[in-house]
Parts: structure tokens; C-alpha cells; sequence
């Protein structure tokens, strides 16, 4: 026992030695090959067969062939179903391998890239699938991850690792072990799927050290902006943490998957009813007639009535087993993938600039596009670009940055505005761009203030900067408002270009300039101010500070006030614009009381308790008196068209609610920037709370007492007078989605107009999605761009990822993908909408047609002693669905629009019907039962009046079964046919050809089958020689066919008409509007840019945690070259992980680990 | 990203403006107006009139006369004598006389009809095989499986033709007697040929290759009569040679299957060559004599003769013309309906205001 209990433990812990392939060898652990394909050459048939008789429906198809094949129960020949069977089998099949095909080339691909291993010293290139666990693997910048890894060093100086994170999750790693040589033994646990756990040990030369999750470096991820690191390979192949994860991803289904679901239960059901009946009456009439009809057709041995009609009961089944047609889901299918493509091949989704055309990852959730009631949108790279710009300023009580015509009119700024050019300074950002020439005017004629203005925005900040070659600098900043506004004026001619713990160097106007700096009275959230003192070359002191005007207004020196009413003015335009404001002020020192400040500076700075109380109190102290210099503003750039999307959403009657991880004042502004909240709102509900107490008395109080007492788990819309606005932060989302709060959540926010939960970790953003899902039972769709959306997207019914951005994570596991927010709106309000159409259409007529068609056999049974006759040839019976009504129906389902996509747009309230599930439902499909029960009997007792006692103009027969059987069929198919063209709102071409062309279809197979040759080759199959000749050149026959048709579509056109001019849908508003407007919707009218004034601020637009001061003025950081980031990464980081779920790259501080 | 960038220009990626994949075919989109929908409805209403009205004139100047001789005259011993399989094979035969109130014009056709017989019975209509009624040498011997128990009598010898259909083919003979009124009988002459579907005698049904030397009877051998059948199916009309066999005129007409348990099925046509019936039947007193085989009395059913005129209509079926009759006051009902609904409420476009 103990051996086995020993062996156990050391087969459940992994063992492994750097660089001893040998003994790794001898674990047999998975080599770093992967296999996502589920088929060989050999397994492909037998197996993909296997899975697909696992369905329910082709189940039942076998089922129903075996029943076929008993000849006391047959009553239709087997081929009515091998053939539909095998069609919908091999269509999947084809399918299958396509996608096998597929997974087969991306293992190849993935198999064979190649990566540099270390072995016997030396560095090799080897093939990914070759590489074995122990080995040392050396990555190179932007390389992928080759396998699980153990980080042992990287080129950069204090181990700083930048990666960018695959669709795994948001959290990383945060320390490498630097080791110079390496020959430890490693210890760890079995492979398993956690991402954020890691156990194990590192031996070298008898020294022990823990590893956990922080020094593993996962497949899936890509190495940026590092130049090299080296790994120890732990986990490869199929144990790494990436492919235990994969396989599990949630299989969406729409909502009306759903009711087909229970729609094809109940029809199972119906079939059983009605085959019941049938069997029934066969008992009796087997019992009552069929004893003396044996003289002419003598039971078989042993048969009575009751085994007669336990049989009838499963040749019933088998010929009404139309009911549940196989061609439901393989034509649902090629539906949904058609208008995927239709989403693919959309123009007006391309997005030019990032050579991104819209994509439909998954092909199986269209039409729920045309039913999204809830939108959850991330910020940061959704909705805005992630772009600071500098945009307007106010020196000296004099505003800059407007563009103004000639006549002295606004001129709205679009990208053909001329911009200034920046040539005159050699040090200026080109991408840099300002429209107002007043502003240069003002700093090249040496106005004091501008020039004090942007002296004060080159020094009073905490930006790195870096000059890789002469001339060409980067600055790093903590914000990207800040980098902004140091931008602006380096653009302006005051360049800040390099710093030191002590001194701020510049070039002012092309004069370099140093400045000694002698304080950094850092930013942070109570303060919401930053300044900076320094000497300036000739000796002056100055202190010069920037932070929210509330806070800067109060510190200002009386002088100031006049300049201060005028600079209010301004920032009230500008916050009305949406733009994030700083007011700036300065103010000199003198060289005694600075020195007597700093002195208790340092004190403070130095006491042990209340540190920061107390500096904060010194702060404040020379923080006062000051000048007021002006303001700027700063525009978070919008991605192109959001207000408007949003504006066009919100008229379908789409709630959004914007989850992100930017801090409060940020989201909120951007809510007012893109229209979501707004001024005229009756109130802005702001939980922001540190308990749940708080969080319980912050949520707004209504109507508490009327939701307790139900118990229902769904919560209804509530009608509210007035529009609300809730922002949340993520601490108080924390407290409110807790078990007993969050129904409470869901109902306020539910009630509110706009939603913007701020400060959220990416599993928030889940939950809020699920609580929604769950509660709301509305279709949800979440977008966003980078890994923190991953798991929102996931969660929600429809994942959109945007593309044509750096990080593809998002769109991995997203549903939909495209290049900008604005075209959601096409996605939905066109897309979805048309999908959702075309869906239920296609149902409701589908089941129309089948139902009619089935429906006759039932009333032909009372007259043919329940015999399990059927109505129709054999033939018709196999191609009905298949060729006949296959195509005119898929052609419907494919094109047809309601109002075209202009009109779609004009009248956004035609996406409501899709959230209301009014196009099909239970409802609707008791009405096609209904209707399809009415179409039946006309189709069934017309035809049987008018031929049962009649013959042919020349005496003979025409009452006979084949006769009435080409009759039947060929009304039913013509009535169909016209209903179609009745559901059909747009008559393409292809529409018609596909109509037409299936009748024909139908008439030229008739008369093949029908014909001499035929019967003479295959005598038995085609029994039905001359029918159509014999039957169909009777004007009696037509007469009936049109009678029936008249019949079956004149009730159903009366109804729609009569239903029109009553009670007409916005449907036929639009479309009568449209019909009077000649196709072309009236153009909107253009929109004035809107000017508000505003006095609700945004908040001082810096970052959410404390500056970089510390590290600024510390010695530390100095010591080592600031490694930027390239170009190519325009984010920017922070150093502290957790409090930036927003951005997903992170610099990795490494613990030095010396060893030898 | 399985999907394959095809060129890396900056517009590479740009899908196709064509008008298919931008969804802007070209394209005609009728919708339900009163312009277009009131005027349907008052048209189809007067189409249906004309038609219902000219097909009633018609209906109306078609005759037709029913004579169901089942247990009427002195078919009442028949009758019984049928009830009893043993009495089968005895000939009984009766008569019954009827009236015909006028001139049937022009070609007159005599039909008998069975009621509640249900030749559209599944088992009933499989049992039977057509590859041996076309004439196959190979299965005139190898009847198929679905003609049981019909396919071989207790010798297992072969049934030509077999199945339920085949064997229980209506055997009674009719003779259609006009008695004028000075006394004399003149019988009706019938033809009895030329009444099946051309495609049914020519294609459907063949006898067995047969040459001058092979006789129709050589080729049946090895191959016996069905069960219920008096004669073999190379004996069926003494009088004409080449009506025997599988193209026999009756057997063809019977293997035609009626879709309902009512039927007629066609006998003969008028023959009006000669004497009184060149204009048609004329009006007076008829006496139909029966040679009576078939039995009704298992499944309670009844004969008749049918004598009706044909027009290019058909027969005399008044459900069409009324059934249009009918449709044509619906419609115009639900036509006035919509247009004082379109006049009070639809006109002024109100409702289509949002």
C-alpha cells in the first residue's frame, strides 16, 4: 500500500530538470504539439456519422426509416425519407470537414512556427511541436508564447516584461526570476485549467525557492516590447493552461432556437394526438366496416381491429411525420449563414482606415440581432478612441481654438479644416494638429501670458520623456491627458525634453532652458491638483499649479477674480462641449518663506505618522494666492458617430449601459459627451459608497413595497415619469450585486435611462451582463475591444468585439466583430432587424407549408377507412420539401426586406417589434395551426367535392385516386406558392426566378415522372403514367385548383388589408410612408453643432491612482534608462496593475535574483 | 484568424459593392393598398359570378339518371343468393326496369356505380403489380409480394393478374333494354371499347408477347385465374380477341382505383349509329337485365347504373358552379366590407400617422 500511495503522489506532482531532455523524457509528459481537429482520414465517416445521428432530428428520421422498412406498417416507400435524410447528412458533412480541414491546416500552422531552444548550450531552432517540457526556449519581441513557461531572465534592465495577454483572462504576472545559469530542478503541480494558480518549486544547487503564479508566463500570450527572454518550459502541448481551457467554450443559442425547441416538442405531441385519433378511428372502422370488406382484401394472419389501428397508429406517424420536417434545421442553417455572409459583404461596415471589413464569427445567432433589448459597452476603445487631444484653451480671459469663417461664423471642424502648421519648430509632434492660428499668432509675438501658459504645461506634469535619436521624442505619461496637454506645448514651442530628479530641461521657442526642480506637490484624488515648483535660469522661483477650476478657484489671489468670471464663462463652453478642463494658475516665491516651507516640507515627509495628512496641510499652505493663468480643455476623442448611435439606439428602445474601468469622472463625461446622460435629465442617481449600508440607502427609494411581495424571478419594465440616471462605481457594484441587493440594482437601473458603472473589474462586468440575462429574460449584446470585455462578451447573448486594433482578444470571443461602435447600429438596426424578419418569416411559413400539407392526409383518412393512405404521390411527398417549396422559401427568407436600410434607419422604432418576440411566438404559431387547419380543408374538401362524382369531357375516368392525388398536390403547391408571394415585401429578381422556377420545376418533374419512359424503366416506382396528361388538360380541374386558391388567399389578404387600415404596425407606417416617398426616405435634417453651456464640470482629468511623483523624484528610478514603448503602442500603462483593469499590458518590476 | 487576407493593399479587405452582397437588388415591393386590393376583390367577385353562372347553364343542361338495381326489380333473389360464398359460382340473373324523363343529347354514357366500396384502402390499393400487368415475362410468374394472399392460389400456382384489385374486379354484365311504347325491345347498343385512358391501355397495361404462332393463352400458361373470376384473363370478351388478356377495357377501367368509397366507373358509350338513339337516349321506359356476380352485401353497399351526358364540364356536378356562385357573393360581401372600412377610416391616413 504505501509503494501504490507513493507512486500516486509522484505521478499527481510534475518533475522536472532544465535541460535534461533525457530525464524529462522519462515522465512522458506532452510534448508542446497540439490537436484541435476532431477527425482523421479514417475516423471522419464513422464518427461524424455517429455524432450526427446523436441529434434528435435525424434520430427520429431513423427511427422513422426503420418503421418504414416493416412492411405492415409502411405506407410511404422508404426513399420519402433516405432521400431528405441523406441530403441533410451530407450537407453536414461537407460542412464538417470543411471546418476539420480547417482545424487541421491552423495545427499544422501553429505546429511548425519555430522558436529558439537551448540545447547542449547552444541556441536551435526547433519547431514548436518538437519542443519538449525542461527545455530552455529564448522569445523574441512580439513572438508568441510558445508554451507554458517559467521566466527565468529578459533583456531588460530591471526585468521589466511587457505581454499582451490572449483571450486567458485580465489578470498577470508579476515577477520573472532572473537567472544567469540554470540547472534546478523544478516541482510544480499537475497541468490543470486555473489561470490564476500556480504552485511549485525551484531547486538549484540545493537552494529552495517557492514559485507561484506571478513567474509563469502563459501560452497565448505575445512578448512585446522586450527584446528577449528566456523560459523554462513547464507545461507544453495539451497541458497548458491555454488548451485546458479551450473546449469549453459556451455554445449560444437564440432565443427562438429556444421555442423551436419547444415548438418541435409540441408538435411531437400533436403528431402523437392526431396519430392517436386516426388509430382510434381506424379500431372502429376496421371493427364496423372493414369485417365485411374481408371477402374482397382478407386481414393478414392473426389481425383484428385493435392490432389494425396499432399499426395505423405508426403508418400515421410515418406519413405525418412531415409535421416535423428534417429541411427545418438544415434550412434554418444555410439562413443564418446567409446572412452572416450578408453581414461579411456589407460596405458600409468596412472601416477604410484599418482595412477592416465587419465579420460574423458566428454564424448562429443572426436573427437574435434583430431582439437586443440591453447593450453593455465597455469605454476605452469602444466608445472613445483612447486619444487626448488638445483642443481649446482660455489665456488671459481669451478663448483660442474655435474656427471661425469669414463672416465670423463657427466652423465645425472636420478633418479637410486646415490645420496649423507646426514647421517653424523643429521639435513638434506631426501628428499633432490645431486649427486656430491665433494661438501661434499669440506665442510668436511673445505675449507673456500664452507664453507663461505653456511654460506652465511643459513643467508641471509628470511625463517621461525619451530621445531615442536626435530630435524625436516620446513622451510616457501617466494619463493620456497629460501627455496631451505636454504635447500641446511642446507643439507650441515650449519642448519639454528630457528631466533628472533635480532639473526640467526645455527648449523654449528653440532656446534650450533648464529649470531646477524643487518640489512636485503631487496629484491625487482629494487634492485633485498637482504643482510643481521650480527655479527658473535666472534664479526666480515659481510655483506653478494645474487641477479642477473648483479647486484652483478657491486658491486664487483676489487680483484674479475679474479674469476668473470671464475664464468661467469659457470653461462652461467648454464643458458643455464635452471637453475635460484644467484650470492652471502660478504664482512667484520668494526665496525666504520657500525655504522656511520646504523645511517643514521635509518634516512632513519624513514623520512616521499622518504623512499624508500632514503634507497635504502643507500643500495647501503655498498652494494659495494665486494667479490664474487660464484653462485648458482637453477632448476625449469619441469614436466616430457614437452620440449619434446612441442616439439612434436609444430610439429602438435599446438600453445602454456602459461598463468601464475608468474612474467615475471620466465615465461620466463621456456619458455627457455621447448623449447619454444629460442636462435636462430629472436627476443623476450617483452610488458611489463603501459599504453596503451606504450602498442600500444610495440606491434611489421607489416603490419598494409593490416589488418585495412578488416572488416572480423576472423583473418587469416599470414606467417612471421623468428620465434617470444612474452611475455606480465598482466598490458599491460589489455591495449591490450581492444576493439581496441586486434585484434591487436591477430594478432602479432598470428604470433609468442611461447606465454607467464605473471602476469595474472584468468579472463585474460578467455578473452585471448575467444579471441582466437572468432577471430581464431580454437578449443582451456586449461590446468592447480588449481582454477585460472577454468575459462580458462571453456572458452576454451576442458577444461584439471591435477590431482592427492591436489586441485581438475581444474579437476571439466574440460573436460579431467590427471596426467601429457606429456600426452596431447598422449590425442591429439593419442587420439584425432584416435576420430577425427573414427568421421568423421563414418559420411561420414553413410551418404553414407543412402543416397544410400534413393536414389534408388527416381529413382523406375519414375516407379512406383510416387506412394510412396517402393523399399525395409518393414522389411529391420526397420533393415537396426538398425542391418544390425549398427554394421560393429560402429565396423569401434570404432577400426579403421590409423597408430598405435607409427607411430602417429613419424610423429606429421599427426594431421594437424583434425585443417584444412579436413576429413569431406561441402565439403566432397557434395562428399558423389555425390558419394551416383552414387551408387544409379547403385543399382537401374542394377538390374532393368537385371531383367525386364527375368524370372527364369524354366520359372517363377522372375521379380516380392518382387523378385526385395530382389534383390535391398541385393545389396545394399553387397555394403556397401565393401565400409566399403574399409574405413576400421585396420582389427581387432572384425571388422570382426561384417562385417561377419551382413550379415549373414542379410541372416539368410531374410530367417526367408521370411519362411513358419512366414507367416503362422503373415500372413499380412510378405508377402514376398519364396522370398529369389525363388530368390536367380538364378545364374541370383548373376551375378547382383556382377555386381553392381563391379560397385558401382571399381571407388571409382581407385580414392583413382590414388589419392595415385598423390597426396598422409600425411596419406598415413605414412601409406606407416609403411607398409615398418613392423608396427614398426624406434626408435628416442636418444637425447644427449643438452648443450648450455647461456648468457641470468633468473632473480633473488625470489618472485614478496618485501620480508618478514619488518615482519622479526619487533616485531610484533615475538610475536606470526609461524603456518606452514604440509607436505602436499608443496605451499607455500604469505601474500598478489592479487598479487599471481598462489597460491590459503591464510593466512587470523584477525581482533581482543574483544566483552564482 | 482562420480567414486568409487575400492582398495586403489598404483597401484589400473592401468587400464587393456590388448590389447582391449590399443587399440592393433591384427590386419590386407590392404592398396591400386599397388601390390595388379593392379593385382584386370586385374583379375576382364578378369572375366568379360569370364563371358560376356559366357553369350552372351547364350543370343544368346535363343529364344524368341513377338506377341503383342492388335489391330493386327482381334482383332481390340476387341479392340474397350473393350473400352466400357457396351460391358464388351460380348465375343468377334479373332485371329492372326505369324511366327516362327525356332526351339525353348527343353521346350518352352508361356508368355503374358502387357505393361504400373502398378501393382506396392502402393494403387494397398495393395489392396488386404492375410490372406483371405491362407485360413482363419475368414477373408474370413471380407475382409480387404486395399482391398476398393474391399472389398464389393453394396449388402455388401464379395468379395472373394478381392482388385484391385484380380479383375482386366488378363482374356483373348490364343490358340496357329500351321499350318503346308500341311494345317492341329494342336493346341499347353500347360500345364497350375505347373506355379506358389511352396511356392506360397503350402504356400502363400489356399482355405478354404473343406472336401469330404464340398464343395469347401459350403465354399465360403456368399462370391461373384469380380466385373470385369466372373465366381466365386470356378469355375475357368472347367477342373481340384483342380485348383480352391484361388490356382488357373493364379490368383497366376497374384497376384504376376510385380515391372514394362512392364511384362510378365508365361501361359503355351509346352506340348512335343506328335506329332510334342517333340523337341520343331517348325519353320512355328501359329495362336494364343484370347478370348479377358482384356481391355488395359484405360491405353493405350498393350498384347502380349511372346514365349521364357529358359536356366539356363533365358530368352533372353541381358543387363547382355553386361552390363559385357562393365565392363570388363572399367576396363582394368582404369587398364592400373593406371599402366602407378603407372610406370611414383607412382614407384619410390617419392611422398611418405614428
Amino acid at each position: 500500500i504505501y509503494v501504490v500511495f507513493f507512486y500516486f503522489i509522484s505521478s499527481e506532482e510534475r518533475h522536472l530538470r532544465a535541460n535534461d531532455r533525457e530525464y524529462n523524457l522519462s515522465f512522458m509528459y506532452a510534448n508542446n504539439a497540439i490537436k484541435t481537429s476532431k477527425y482523421n482520414v479514417f475516423t471522419f465517416l464513422p464518427l461524424n456519422l455517429f455524432e450526427q445521428f446523436q441529434r434528435l432530428a435525424n434520430a427520429y428520421f431513423v427511427f422513422l426509416l426503420i418503421l418504414q422498412l416493416i412492411p405492415q406498417i409502411s405506407s410511404l416507400s422508404w426513399f420519402t425519407t433516405v432521400v431528405p435524410l441523406l441530403l441533410v447528412l451530407s450537407i453536414t458533412l461537407a460542412k464538417d470537414l470543411s471546418d476539420d480541414i480547417t482545424r487541421h491546416k491552423n495545427d499544422k500552422h501553429v505546429n511548425n512556427r519555430k522558436v529558439e531552444v537551448l540545447i547542449n548550450g547552444e541556441l536551435k531552432s526547433e519547431k514548436w511541436m518538437n519542443v519538449q517540457v525542461g527545455d530552455i526556449v529564448k522569445l523574441e519581441n512580439n513572438e508568441f508564447v510558445t508554451a507554458d513557461l517559467l521566466l527565468l531572465s529578459s533583456s531588460e534592465p530591471l526585468n521589466l516584461i511587457y505581454i499582451e495577454t490572449a483571450e486567458l483572462d485580465g489578470t498577470l504576472i508579476k515577477y520573472t526570476i532572473s537567472i544567469l545559469y540554470i540547472s534546478g530542478e523544478v516541482r510544480c503541480e499537475p497541468p490543470n485549467n486555473r489561470l490564476d494558480k500556480f504552485t511549485g518549486t525551484l531547486t538549484v544547487r540545493g537552494e529552495t525557492f517557492a514559485l507561484d503564479n506571478e513567474r509563469i508566463l502563459l501560452r497565448g500570450c505575445t512578448l512585446r516590447n522586450t527584446e528577449w527572454c528566456f523560459g523554462l518550459v513547464v507545461f507544453g502541448g495539451p497541458d497548458t493552461k491555454l488548451m485546458q481551457n479551450s473546449g469549453k467554450s459556451i455554445f449560444k443559442r437564440t432565443s427562438i432556437d429556444h421555442l423551436m425547441n419547444f415548438l418541435v416538442m409540441f408538435i411531437f405531441g400533436f403528431l402523437a394526438f392526431l396519430c392517436t385519433i386516426l388509430s382510434i378511428g381506424n379500431g372502429i372502422w376496421e371493427y364496423k366496416e372493414g369485417n365485411s370488406f374481408i371477402t374482397f382484401l382478407p386481414r393478414a394472419d392473426g389481425a383484428n381491429a385493435s392490432l389494425s389501428a396499432f399499426l395505423t397508429f405508426w403508418s400515421y406517424v410515418i406519413i405525418l411525420n412531415t409535421v416535423v420536417p428534417i429541411s427545418l434545421y438544415v434550412s434554418v442553417e444555410i439562413l443564418r449563414l446567409g446572412n452572416s455572409y450578408f453581414i461579411d459583404w456589407d460596405c458600409k461596415m468596412y472601416h477604410v482606415k484599418s482595412n477592416t471589413p465587419a465579420q460574423a464569427r458566428t454564424t448562429t445567432l443572426n436573427e437574435e440581432l434583430g431582439q437586443i433589448k440591453y447593450i453593455f459597452s465597455d469605454k476605452t476603445g469602444t466608445l472613445t478612441q483612447n486619444i487626448m487631444t488638445f483642443n481649446r484653451c482660455s489665456i488671459n480671459g481669451k478663448s483660442y481654438g474655435e474656427v471661425v469663417d469669414f463672416a465670423g461664423q463657427r466652423v465645425e471642424v472636420t478633418e479637410k479644416t486646415e490645420k496649423i502648421d507646426f514647421s517653424w519648430n523643429s521639435l513638434a509632434d506631426p501628428k499633432f494638429c490645431f486649427h486656430d492660428h491665433k494661438l501661434v499668432e499669440a506665442v510668436k509675438s511673445g505675449s507673456p501670458e500664452v507664453r507663461a501658459f505653456f511654460r506652465l504645461l511643459a513643467l508641471c506634469h509628470t511625463v517621461m520623456a525619451e530621445e531615442k535619436t536626435e530630435g524625436e521624442l516620446f513622451y510616457q505619461a501617466q494619463s493620456p491627458d497629460e501627455g496631451a496637454l505636454v504635447t500641446a506645448a511642446r507643439n507650441f514651442g515650449f519642448v519639454f525634453r528630457s528631466r533628472t530628479p533635480e532639473t526640467i530641461s526645455l527648449v523654449e521657442m528653440g532656446v534650450p532652458t533648464t529649470y531646477e526642480l524643487l518640489a512636485v506637490l503631487d496629484f491625487n484624488n482629494v487634492r485633485k491638483r498637482m504643482s510643481v515648483i521650480v527655479r527658473n535660469p535666472e534664479g526666480k522661483l515659481t510655483l506653478y499649479c494645474k487641477g479642477a477650476d473648483t479647486i484652483i478657484f478657491e486658491r486664487l489671489h483676489p487680483l484674479s477674480s475679474k479674469l476668473m468670471e470671464v475664464t468661467t464663462e469659457h470653461l462652461n463652453e467648454y464643458a458643455g462641449e464635452g471637453l475635460r478642463t484644467l484650470a492652471l494658475a502660478y504664482k512667484d516665491l520668494d526665496e525666504d518663506k520657500f525655504e522656511e516651507w520646504k523645511e517643514r516640507h521635509h518634516e512632513a515627509s519624513t514623520s512616521l505618522e499622518d504623512r499624508e495628512a500632514k503634507l497635504d496641510a502643507i500643500y495647501e499652505e503655498i498652494e494659495k494666492d494665486l494667479l490664474l493663468l487660464g484653462a485648458s480643455a482637453v477632448e476625449d476623442k469619441l469614436q466616430d458617430g457614437v452620440p449619434q448611435t446612441i442616439e439612434q439606439l436609444a430610439k429602438a428602445d435599446i438600453k445602454i449601459w456602459v461598463l468601464t474601468g475608468d474612474k467615475q469622472e471620466t465615465a461620466e463625461n463621456i456619458g455627457y459627451s455621447c448623449n447619454m446622460l444629460r442636462e435636462e435629465m430629472k436627476e443623476i442617481f450617483i452610488v458611489a459608497s463603501n459599504t453596503a449600508e451606504e450602498v442600500r440607502e444610495e440606491l434611489p427609494p421607489i416603490e419598494k413595497s409593490r416589488f418585495l411581495g412578488k416572488k416572480s424571478q423576472v423583473v418587469e419594465d416599470e414606467k417612471v415619469n421623468g428620465e434617470y440616471g444612474l452611475v455606480i462605481n465598482g466598490h458599491s457594484l460589489a455591495f449591490a450585486l450581492q444576493k439581496d441587493m441586486q434585484l434591487e440594482l436591477l430594478r432602479t437601473a432598470c428604470m433609468c435611462q442611461a447606465v454607467i458603472c464605473c471602476r469595474v473589474t472584468p468579472l463585474q462586468k460578467a455578473q452585471v451582463v448575467e444579471l441582466v440575462k437572468k432577471h430581464k429574460k431580454a437578449v443582451t449584446l456586449a461590446i468592447g475591444d480588449g481582454a477585460n470585455d472577454v468575459s462580458m462578451i462571453k456572458t452576454a447573448h451576442i458577444g461584439v468585439g471591435i477590431s482592427g486594433q492591436e489586441g485581438m482578444q475581444a474579437v476571439l470571443s466574440s460573436d460579431f466583430s467590427f471596426a467601429q461602435f457606429r456600426y452596431l447600429q447598422r449590425l442591429l438596426l439593419v442587420h439584425g432587424r432584416w435576420s430577425y424578419l427573414r427568421m421568423c418569416k421563414f418559420l411561420r411559413y414553413f410551418f404553414y407549408k407543412n402543416f397544410t400539407f400534413t393536414f389534408v392526409h388527416f381529413w382523406y383518412a375519414f375516407f379512406c377507412g383510416f387506412s394510412a393512405q396517402t393523399v399525395y404521390d409518393e414522389w411529391f411527398i420526397t420533393l415537396y420539401n426538398l425542391i418544390y417549396a425549398a427554394l421560393p422559401v429560402i429565396g423569401l427568407s434570404l432577400f426579403d426586406q421590409d423597408v430598405n436600410d435607409r427607411w430602417s434607419f429613419q424610423y429606429p422604432q421599427l426594431y421594437a417589434p424583434g425585443q417584444l418576440n412579436q413576429y413569431f411566438s406561441k402565439m403566432a404559431f397557434a395562428r399558423i395551426l389555425l390558419h394551416s387547419c383552414y387551408s387544409s380543408l379547403i385543399l382537401f374538401f374542394v377538390p374532393w367535392a368537385a371531383m367525386c362524382d364527375t368524370v372527364r369531357d369524354d366520359g372517363k375516368d377522372i375521379a380516380d385516386y392518382q387523378s385526385f392525388a395530382l389534383l390535391a398536390q398541385t393545389c396545394l403547391l399553387i397555394v403556397v406558392s401565393v401565400q409566399l408571394g403574399l409574405d413576400t415585401y421585396y420582389w427581387t429578381a432572384v425571388s422570382q426566378f426561384f417562385l417561377w422556377g419551382s413550379l415549373s420545376v414542379y410541372f416539368a418533374v410531374t410530367f417526367t415522372m408521370y411519362s411513358n419512359g419512366m414507367y416503362l424503366i422503373f415500372t413499380s416506382s412510378f405508377p402514376f403514367i398519364g396522370t398529369a396528361r389525363n388530368s390536367l388538360n380538364q378545364p374541370n380541374i383548373w376551375l378547382t385548383i383556382f377555386l381553392t386558391t381563391i379560397l385558401c388567399i382571399l381571407p388571409v389578404v382581407a385580414k392583413r388589408f382590414l388589419f392595415i387600415q385598423l390597426k396598422p404596425t409600425i411596419n406598415d407606417k413605414v412601409r406606407h410612408k416609403a411607398r409615398q416617398a418613392k423608396a427614398v426616405p426624406p434626408p435628416a435634417p442636418r444637425k447644427v453643432p449643438r452648443r450648450r453651456i455647461s456648468t457641470r464640470r468633468s473632473g480633473y482629468a488625470f489618472s485614478h491612482a496618485r501620480g508618478y511623483g514619488d518615482l519622479v523624484t526619487s533616485g531610484r528610478f533615475l538610475r536606470i534608462p526609461v524603456k518606452t514603448r514604440s509607436a505602436l503602442f499608443p496605451h499607455t500603462d500604469t505601474p500598478v496593475a489592479d487598479s487599471t483593469p481598462q489597460t491590459y499590458r503591464t510593466i512587470y518590476e523584477g525581482l533581482q535574483m543574483c544566483l552564482d | 484568424m482562420g480567414k486568409k487576407q487575400a492582398g495586403t493593399g489598404p483597401l484589400s479587405r473592401r468587400p464587393d459593392n456590388s448590389a447582391f452582397k449590399q443587399q440592393r437588388l433591384p427590386a419590386w415591393s407590392p404592398s396591400l393598398t386599397a388601390q390595388t386590393v379593392l379593385p382584386t376583390f370586385y374583379i375576382l367577385s364578378l369572375v366568379c359570378l360569370f364563371l358560376g353562372i356559366w357553369l350552372f347553364i351547364t350543370v343544368e343542361n346535363t343529364y344524368e339518371l341513377k338506377v341503383d338495381y342492388t335489391n330493386a326489380g327482381t334482383c332481390e333473389r340476387c341479392f340474397d343468393l350473393r350473400k352466400h360464398v357457396i351460391a358464388s359460382k351460380t348465375a343468377c340473373t334479373c332485371t329492372v326496369s326505369f324511366q327516362v324523363p327525356k332526351l339525353f343529347q348527343g353521346d350518352v354514357f352508361f356508368y355503374y356505380g358502387l357505393r361504400n366500396f373502398h378501393q382506396n384502402l392502402r393494403r387494397y390499393m398495393d395489392s396488386r403489380d404492375d410490372a406483371q400487368m405491362v407485360g413482363r415475362k419475368n414477373n408474370l410468374k413471380a407475382p409480387s409480394s404486395y399482391c398476398a394472399p393474391f399472389d398464389f392460389d393453394a396449388n402455388k400456382v401464379p395468379i395472373a393478374p394478381c392482388g385484391a384489385v385484380a380479383n375482386s374486379v366488378f363482374n356483373d354484365s348490364l343490358t340496357v333494354v329500351y321499350n318503346p311504347a308500341d311494345g317492341s325491345e329494342i336493346q341499347v347498343p353500347l360500345y364497350r371499347k375505347g373506355i379506358a385512358w389511352y396511356t392506360d391501355k397503350n402504356v400502363k397495361f400489356r399482355n405478354p408477347p404473343t406472336n401469330d404462332t404464340f398464343t395469347l393463352q401459350q403465354a399465360f400458361e403456368g399462370t391461373t385465374r384469380p380466385l373470385y373470376w369466372q373465366r381466365p384473363v386470356y378469355e375475357l370478351d368472347d367477342t373481340n380477341s384483342n380485348n383480352n388478356g391484361f388490356i382488357n377495357d373493364d379490368l383497366i377501367v376497374w384497376m384504376r382505383e376510385a380515391a372514394f368509397p362512392n364511384f362510378k366507373k365508365l361501361y359503355g358509350v351509346l352506340n348512335r349509329a343506328q335506329g332510334p338513339f342517333t340523337e341520343g337516349l331517348p325519353p320512355g321506359n328501359y329495362t336494364l337485365s343484370i347478370n348479377y356476380n358482384f356481391p355488395v352485401e359484405p360491405f353493405r353497399g350498393r350498384k347502380e347504373l349511372v346514365i349521364s351526358m357529358v359536356t366539356w364540364f363533365g358530368g352533372q356536378n353541381y358543387f363547382l358552379p355553386i361552390a363559385y356562385l357562393v365565392t363570388s357573393g363572399l367576396i363582394l360581401v368582404a369587398a364592400v366590407v373593406l371599402t366602407m372600412v378603407y372610406v370611414k377610416v383607412g382614407k384619410n391616413g390617419k392611422n398611418m400617422e405614428e
